[in-house]
Formats: structure tokens, C-alpha cells, sequence
């Protein structure tokens, strides 16, 4: 009885989960513009994306603000990881506060913040201000993904390491980072999902030069329904879907 | 273990130290500056500095706005967690494989952009969308419900949009409730709701409130959800604050409210400490103590 | 035997952690081609000391010197000494071989060198048809002797080993403390072991250095450390002692002392100088007490007491005695199946005696109260 329960109301919030999206995708689909009722199957909206030079262009940049920020998230949280868990030094507990505090910072906050900062140190809305501001938002959540996994080390194994002549790079290279690499990749993947996904911190810091897929979009649909919107979601989300599986699958094959 | 160690030690401490100063700390800094300037129309802000953006917070106007959007937020949380608990409990009484299998299934959609799901939403709540269709069609009701831009919708959307921020602090705070503590009080007589009540809410208090800081706080600024969900009536405090900067042009008072917002996270953030100082042990915000 | 060679030597090694001192101007030296063994409870600051030798901590105050040459400011990375880790600390993504060949690599021996004397290193703790397995996949034993082959691959000056058989369940840990006395004496390595298990100190070293608080207790070889104990905490730390208390009635010649105990008047031998009136601890080991039955003509020469529980120990039967002023005795005797001597039963009365001269005479000092 129990288990029926818990089955049933696992997949119903499951299923309200999926739902929007399972509207999405169909109606990237359906022929008929309102998506109210089905006008037969259609891939007349990837047409018209594909047509929608505009469009495309947003989305290549929004994927290349992405796979920059995430990058270069990855690296500074990876190394900022292992130097709060390997070394002890002045102003480390500040720094962790920092990390904490940048979590935990709602966007909106984040998102003036940086606005104001960019202003004061005049650097031009665009490229390079979305990188920064993304960049900010992701380094976080690298920072922790890395750190809970090194602390699960048995920290002998650095000294060992230390021990048999490796210096601090090597000990780095050839030890930490294949071990935090599964850590690693799915913090990139995390900042890259999230990069992808931010609306509020990009409406505040991009300026009219540099448009990006989510702002784009935003202003398509608060003037009204928009299918090509529905293709272009469906493409990202395969995109987003394959990522994944092959990042667990490095993963797995790692182990 | 930590010994003196050159050029690489120096790099991976300077890089993120660096960035987070002049990227979090600085900015931070500034924001609370510019709230204490004054609004100035040829140069955004000037001297001197005043309070005055902070009286006019409580302008009848905007109090207005900053209950209601307080409100709908604490409304979204209290959902969330309403409907998050259960859910994670039900997870976690998964075997181990399926727990993974589960979550990762919960966090597939929040692949797609969330302004997208917002937008998939509209179509849902719409006068023509799924729900009013259904219902018509099972004759429950003769003429559509206005369910889009009331402030239903949008609870419903940053509930929607925010509930794995819910459900992860949750799990991560029930999975580490040691089970042999429900064998123990069920030997000693505890009934079911006993054991709820007494075992799981108090140890898992941390995950809680961790939950909730990570609902409630983002949902005031979720303004794209406000916009396409709530129509011009039901603001959230992100509405306001994007007004004040990017069309009134009123950084001081923009700020303002953004501090607020922060002394808010202050407040919450020594709850999750009281909660986890009262339980020994950290819920889910980060598992991590530096 | 040619007089040994120095071949480490610590001189004033202090390190204090907050609040508490870690170690107390440590110094020590330690000769070519010897078992050295540090033992003591956890928190002595053996591990401590290890570390600075290997030069993963650094010590407040002090030098180490190597070979004659001062080494303390040097990192760990350059230093000739390796160490066989606790918990072994293999790297788990390597395979056997490339965890042994790590330190190889890392002191830039030639490529084509390195296969030979990673096999070399292998064949040494008969590993070497295991070189492409990953740690996870061997046993406790096994993954202890891939730790073993990886620390002596760079033929270091010194081999440290902290706490290594810990992890083996006993039978296991019996096996590799000959194989690593045998590994010892073919590669001709210093070993510097730490251990807090007595039994594992006593059968495998040359030397054994007590600590208790980041001191020393006692120097010696582990017969001088068990059968001679400088103080109380030496005489309990190693192996089970039983307490009597006494005092020195007269002085019969040369550490030989009519000593009052439990009411009666031993003549006991002490290494230390007593005069008449010192109050003197008396410690027996179980194995060295003798149970016999009560002989009314010499009751002057044993001491009485109830038997409370015997215990049989497979090799030996133990027993638990208590005297009349309450004291409580445990003896251990060998089993011996046709011995009918050994029939006594809880409640008996026995009379307990031991043989003169295995006795151990410590003066009492204030800090043995605790």
C-alpha cells in the first residue's frame, strides 16, 4: 500500500516535472502556430529557425559565452579547490566565506552588482562583461564539486606522492587531477548549464552589440508566441542530453 | 602536511582569490555605496551620502510591492517544501541505484532553459491551454478559468522553475539520517508519526531551512516569471530592482532594495547555523566546511 | 660486529601544535643498517617525528642530519628517505607497476631503465605477476606489499614506516613482520618503524625507543625494554605487569634490598639505589608468578590469596588472584595436560611466590598516581 503510494506520487511529480517540456518538444512539431490543438506534424518551425539568422546567431553566442565562462570557471575553481583543501594560508578563511557568499547570492543581487562594477571599471557591456559575470556565478559551484570530492582523499596518498619526489605541480598533475577529474566534468557541465540558463545576471550586463539566446528569446515571447522558440529548446536540450551521457560515460569509463 | 611550495601554491590561491575580490567582495561593496548616494540624472549617482533610498523603500507604493512579492516568494517556498519533502523522502526509501536513477530524472528538465519552461507554462495555464481544455472537455466547467496572470501562476512558476534547489538540500539531509535511529524508536514504541515528528524533522532542520534560503531568496528575483506569468499586477521584488536600473535609471534606490535582499540572506543564513549547530551536522547548502 | 655507523641523527626536535607540545627537544641517533622502532601511544608524537624525518612536517626548533649532512630545510620531494604509508596510500588509478615506477619517473631515471627495476622491486615482495592490476583489486596484504615495493624502488638512505601492519588482521600482520625483516636485512636499509603495538616492536627491532608525551621514555633493545623497564609507564605499556607495592627495609649489599611486601620480607634485586624507608613499586609479569598449593611450614615465603576466575588460553592457563590485602595478581602458567598441579579452582586458597631476581624494582615517583 505504502509502495504503490510512494511509486505514484514519485512519477505524478515526475510527470508535472516533464510536462512543459513535453509540450515544448511536441509542439516543435505541430504544424498548427497556437499549439493549442494539433495541426499534424510539421518540422516547418526548424525551417523557419534555420532561416532566422538572428536567432541562430544568439544561440551560437550564448553557447560560446557558455563553453568559455564554464571553462574558465573550471580551471580557477579547480585550482582554487585544491588550494583550500591542500594549503593553509592568510585570508583562506575570507576566501571560503567568498566562495559561500557568491553561492548563495541571489542572481538579482549578483546581477546590479556586477552592472555596477563594470560600469565603474569601464568595461563595455558585451562579450567580455557576459564572460565575467558568468564566469563569477559558475566558480562556486566548481569550487564546491572539486573541494567535497578531494576530501574525501586519503590525504597520505599526496604526501606519498610528495614523498617519492613529485613536486606540487606533478603531485597536481599526475595524482589530484586524475582522480578529480569525474569532479572536474561535471563541474564544467553544471556552470555550463547554468551559463546557459541564465537570464537575470545577462539581462543586467550584456549590452545591444552582443545578443544572447535567452534574452533574445525573452524578448520574442513577451510580444508573442514564437514556435521557432519550441525547435530551438528541443535542439539544446538534445544538445544538453548528449553532453551529459558522454560526460557520464568518460566518467564511468574512468572508474 | 602543508609545507612551503612555490609558484603553484601561489598561482591556484592568487587566481580565485583575486577573481573573487574584484568580481564578489568589490561589487558587493559598491552596491552598498550606491546605496547610500544620491540619484543623479547626468552621471547616475552623486554625493552626498543619505538614507534617503531607504525611506523611500517604505513609500505605501512600495511596500505594497515588497509585501506582495514577499508574499508570493514565501508562498513558492512553503509549496516547495510542502511538495519537495515527500518527494525526497520517497528517494531515499529507493534502493541506491534507483535514488540516482531518480534524481537525475529530476534534474533532466532543468537542462532546458528555464525562461523556455516559464514560457512552456504560459501555454499550459493559457484560457486555450491544456488545463481549461480539459477541463471544458469533462464539462467541469462552461467558460474557462483565468488562471494566467493571477498571482497562482505565478507561485506555481517559481515553484516550478526552483523546486530542485528544494528537493537536493532534502535529500542530501535525509539520506544522512542514520536509519537505525527509526529501528530504535520504533523498538521503543514510537508510532509512525512519532517518528516523524521527533526523528526526521528535528535532524533534518538544516537541510530545511538550507532548502528553503535557496527557494525563497531567488524567487524575489525571478522577474521574467513575474512578466510572463503574472501579467503588470503581480511584481516580484526583481521586477522593481530591474525597473529602478535599467529604465528609471535610480541606482541608489535599486540598491537599496538589493541590500535589503542580502540582510535577508544574512538572516536566514544565521538560522541554517542555528539549525545546524542544533543538530551537529551540516544539511545541504555545502557539505564542505572549508 | 664493527661499531655502527651514524647514520640519521635529530637533534633538539620540539614542535607545539596550538596549545599542546607535540614533542620536547627530541634527540636521537640512529645507525646504518638497523630496525629502529619508535613505539608509544597514539599522540606520543611518533608520527610527528616521522613526518619531519621524511620531511612532510616541520619541526619548531631542531635539526636532522643525514649522512652528516643537515637536511631539515630541505622539502620532501628532494630527500633520500621514503615512506611505506599507513593505509598504504596507493594511488588508485595507476596500475601495480605504474604506482611502483612513480618514483622512478619522478627522479627522472632513463625510460628504457625503469621496466627492469620496477620487476626488480616486484620480485622483491613476490608481486610481479600482479604488475598490471589496480590496487583496488588486490588484497590488504598484497596492496602492503605494493606500498613496500614503491617506497624502496629509489633505494632511499632510510625506509620509514608508519603504523603499517595496522591494517592486516593478525594472522597476516605475524606473516609480514618476518617478511619484513627479511626485506631488511636483503636490501641492507635503515628501517625506522612506528608502532603503538608492543608485540610488533619487540619481534622485529634492533633498537626500540618509548615514548609517552613527546618524550622518551627508554632506549633499548627490546629484551632490555621488556625484562628491565626504566619506569612505570614502560613496565605497563609493555605487555600485562601486575603492581605490588613495598618498602626498602635494608640495604644487603650491592642492589640487593630487603625489601617489606604485602607484609612479608623479600630480598629483591634493583637496579637503582635505595636507601632504607624509600617506598619502592614491585612489578611481576604474569608468566614470571608461580601458583602452588599452601604449605603451612613455609607460609613466610608466599603470598596468599583466593584464586577468583581461571581462564584457558589455548597455550597458556591464566589466572586471576586476589591476595588478602585485596590486590588483585594475574599469572600465566604453560598448559601442561598431565600436570594435576594445575587444578585449582575459583575460591581456593593458593599461595603465590616467584622466582628471585625476575622482579623489577622502580622507585615510587609523584606522577605515578594518575
Amino acid at each position: 500500500m505504502i509502495r504503490i503510494f510512494k511509486w505514484g506520487y514519485l512519477s505524478l511529480i515526475l510527470a508535472l516535472i516533464y510536462l512543459p517540456i513535453a509540450v515544448l518538444i511536441v509542439n516543435s512539431f505541430n504544424a498548427a502556430k497556437y499549439g493549442n490543438k494539433w495541426g499534424g506534424f510539421s518540422l516547418q518551425w526548424y525551417q523557419k529557425l534555420f532561416n532566422n539568422d538572428a536567432l541562430i546567431e544568439a544561440a551560437l553566442n550564448s553557447l560560446t559565452v557558455s563553453i568559455v565562462a564554464a571553462s574558465v570557471a573550471t580551471v580557477i575553481g579547480t585550482l582554487a579547490a585544491v588550494a583550500l583543501h591542500r594549503y593553509d594560508f592568510k585570508g583562506k578563511g575570507l576566501l571560503s566565506s567568498m566562495v559561500f557568499v557568491a553561492m548563495l547570492t541571489p542572481e538579482i543581487v549578483m546581477a546590479i552588482a556586477l552592472l555596477i562594477v563594470f560600469i565603474t571599471l569601464g568595461i563595455s557591456l558585451g562579450f567580455v562583461s557576459l564572460v565575467i559575470a558568468h564566469i563569477t556565478f559558475c566558480l562556486p559551484f566548481v569550487i564546491i564539486a572539486v573541494y567535497s570530492r578531494i576530501k574525501d582523499f586519503d590525504m597520505r596518498m599526496l604526501s606519498a606522492a610528495k614523498d617519492l619526489g613529485a613536486n606540487e605541480l606533478r603531485t597536481f598533475w599526475e595524482v589530484i587531477l586524475p582522480l578529480i577529474l569525474p569532479a572536474v566534468l561535471s563541474g564544467w557541465l553544471l556552470s555550463f548549464t547554468l551559463s546557459l540558463d541564465d537570464v537575470i545576471v545577462s539581462a543586467f550586463v550584456t549590452g545591444p552589440s552582443y545578443e544572447i539566446l535567452p534574452l533574445k528569446v525573452y524578448s520574442m515571447v513577451k510580444v508573442g508566441v514564437s514556435p521557432e522558440v519550441n525547435a530551438i529548446s528541443t535542439l539544446l536540450l538534445g544538445i544538453s542530453l548528449v553532453l551529459v551521457v558522454v560526460s557520464q560515460l568518460l566518467i564511468k569509463k574512468d572508474h | 602536511m602543508k609545507v612551503n611550495s612555490g609558484y603553484f601554491r601561489f598561482f591556484a590561491i592568487g587566481l580565485a582569490s583575486v577573481w573573487l575580490a574584484l568580481f564578489v567582495f568589490f561589487p558587493n561593496l559598491l552596491v552598498v555605496i550606491t546605496s547610500l548616494l544620491t540619484r543623479d540624472p547626468s552621471a547616475t549617482v552623486s554625493l552626498p551620502f543619505n538614507l534617503n533610498s531607504y525611506w523611500r523603500t517604505l513609500d505605501v507604493l512600495y511596500l505594497d510591492v515588497l509585501w506582495n512579492s514577499i508574499k508570493m516568494a514565501a508562498l513558492a517556498t512553503i509549496s516547495c517544501l510542502l511538495i519537495g519533502f515527500p518527494f525526497a523522502m520517497a528517494i531515499v526509501s529507493l534502493p541506491k541505484r534507483w535514488q540516482t536513477i531518480a534524481l537525475f530524472f529530476m534534474i533532466v528538465p532543468f537542462w532546458t532553459n528555464s525562461l523556455v519552461r516559464t514560457y512552456a507554462i504560459q501555454f499550459i495555464l493559457g484560457n486555450q491551454g491544456i488545463i481549461n481544455k480539459s477541463l471544458l472537455a469533462l464539462g467541469l466547467i462552461d467558460t474557462p478559468l483565468q488562471l494566467l496572470y493571477t498571482p497562482f501562476a505565478v507561485i506555481l512558476g517559481l515553484c516550478y522553475i526552483l523546486i530542485p534547489f528544494m528537493v537536493l538540500p532534502l535529500y542530501s539531509a535525509l539520506e544522512k539520517l542514520d536509519p537505525r535511529l527509526h529501528f530504535a524508536a520504533r523498538d521503543l514504541g514510537a508510532s509512525a508519526f512519532h517518528r516523524f515528528i521527533k526523528i526526521t524533522l528535528p535532524l533534518t532542520s538544516p537541510g530545511i531551512v538550507a532548502g528553503c534560503l535557496m527557494v525563497l531568496l531567488p524567487a524575489m528575483g525571478m522577474f521574467y516569471i513575474s512578466d510572463l506569468l503574472g501579467g503588470a499586477k503581480n511584481l516580484l521584488l526583481g521586477n522593481v530592482i530591474k525597473t529602478q536600473f535599467l529604465n528609471t535609471r535610480d541606482w541608489p534606490f535599486g540598491s537599496a532594495f538589493s541590500v535589503m535582499l542580502m540582510m535577508l540572506l544574512g538572516v536566514m543564513l544565521w538560522l541554517y547555523y542555528r539549525a545546524s549547530r542544533f543538530t551537529n551536522k551540516q544539511g545541504g547548502i555545502h557539505d564542505s566546511n572549508f | 660486529m664493527t661499531s655502527p655507523r651514524p647514520l640519521l641523527s635529530l637533534q633538539g626536535l620540539s614542535k607545539t601544535f596550538g596549545s599542546s607540545r607535540v614533542l620536547n627537544q627530541f634527540d636521537m641517533t640512529i645507525y646504518d643498517g638497523e630496525f629502529f622502532t619508535l613505539l608509544g601511544p597514539s599522540g606520543c608524537g611518533k608520527t610527528t617525528i616521522l613526518n619531519m624525518i621524511a620531511g612532510l612536517e616541520t619541526s619548531d626548533t631542531g635539526s636532522i642530519l643525514l649522512d652528516g649532512q643537515d637536511i631539515t630545510g630541505i622539502p620532501a620531494e628532494q630527500r633520500p628517505v621514503n615512506t611505506v604509508f599507513q593505509s598504504y596510500a596507493l594511488f588508485p588509478h595507476m596500475t601495480v607497476f605504474d604506482n611502483v615506477a612513480f618514483g622512478l619517473r619522478m627522479a627522472k631515471v632513463a625510460k628504457a631503465e625503469i621496466p627492469a627495476r620496477v620487476r626488480e622491486a616486484l620480485e622483491m615482495v613476490k608481486l610481479n605477476h600482479l604488475a598490471d592490476r589496480k590496487p583496488a583489486q588486490l588484497s590488504g596484504g598484497q596492496q602492503q606489499r605494493v606500498a613496500i615495493a614503491r617506497a624502496v624502488v629509489n633505494r632511499p638512505k632510510l625506509l620509514l614506516l608508519d603504523e603499517s601492519l595496522s591494517a592486516l588482521d593478525y594472522k597476516l600482520r605475524q606473516q609480514m613482520q618476518i617478511e619484513l625483516k627479511r626485506l631488511q636485512r636483503q636490501l641492507g636499509i635503515t628501517f625506522i618503524y612506528v608502532t603503538h603495538d608492543q608485540e610488533e616492536a619487540l619481534s622485529m627491532s634492533d633498537r626500540v625507543v618509548v615514548m609517552n608525551n613527546g618524550r622518551v621514555q627508554q632506549l633499548g633493545s627490546p629484551r632490555e625494554i621488556y625484562e628491565n623497564p626504566a619506569n612505570l609507564f614502560v613496565a605497563r605499556f609493555i605487555g600485562e605487569i601486575n603492581q605490588l607495592r613495598g618498602e626498602v627495609v635494608s640495604v644487603e649489599s650491592d642492589h640487593t634490598y630487603e625489601v617489606k611486601v604485602e607484609g612479608l620480607q623479600w630480598q629483591l634485586q634493583a637496579n637503582h639505589n635505595f636507601t632504607p624507608g624509600t617506598k619502592v613499586h614491585v612489578l611481576l609479569r604474569p608468566e614470571d608468578l608461580r601458583i602452588t598449593y599452601i604449605d603451612e611450614d613455609h607460609k613466610d615465603q608466599f603470598l596468599t590469596g583466593t584464586v577468583v576466575e581461571r581462564s584457558y588460553k589455548g597455550s597458556t592457563l591464566d589466572s586471576l588472584i586476589r591476595l588478602e590485602s585485596g590486590i588483585e595478581l594475574t599469572t600465566s602458567e604453560f598448559f601442561n595436560e598431565d600436570d594435576p598441579s594445575f587444578d585449582y579452582r575459583p575460591n581456593q586458597k593458593v599461595a603465590v611466590n616467584w622466582v628471585p631476581g625476575w622482579e623489577v624494582v622502580l622507585p615510587v615517583l609523584q606522577e605515578d598516581d594518575q
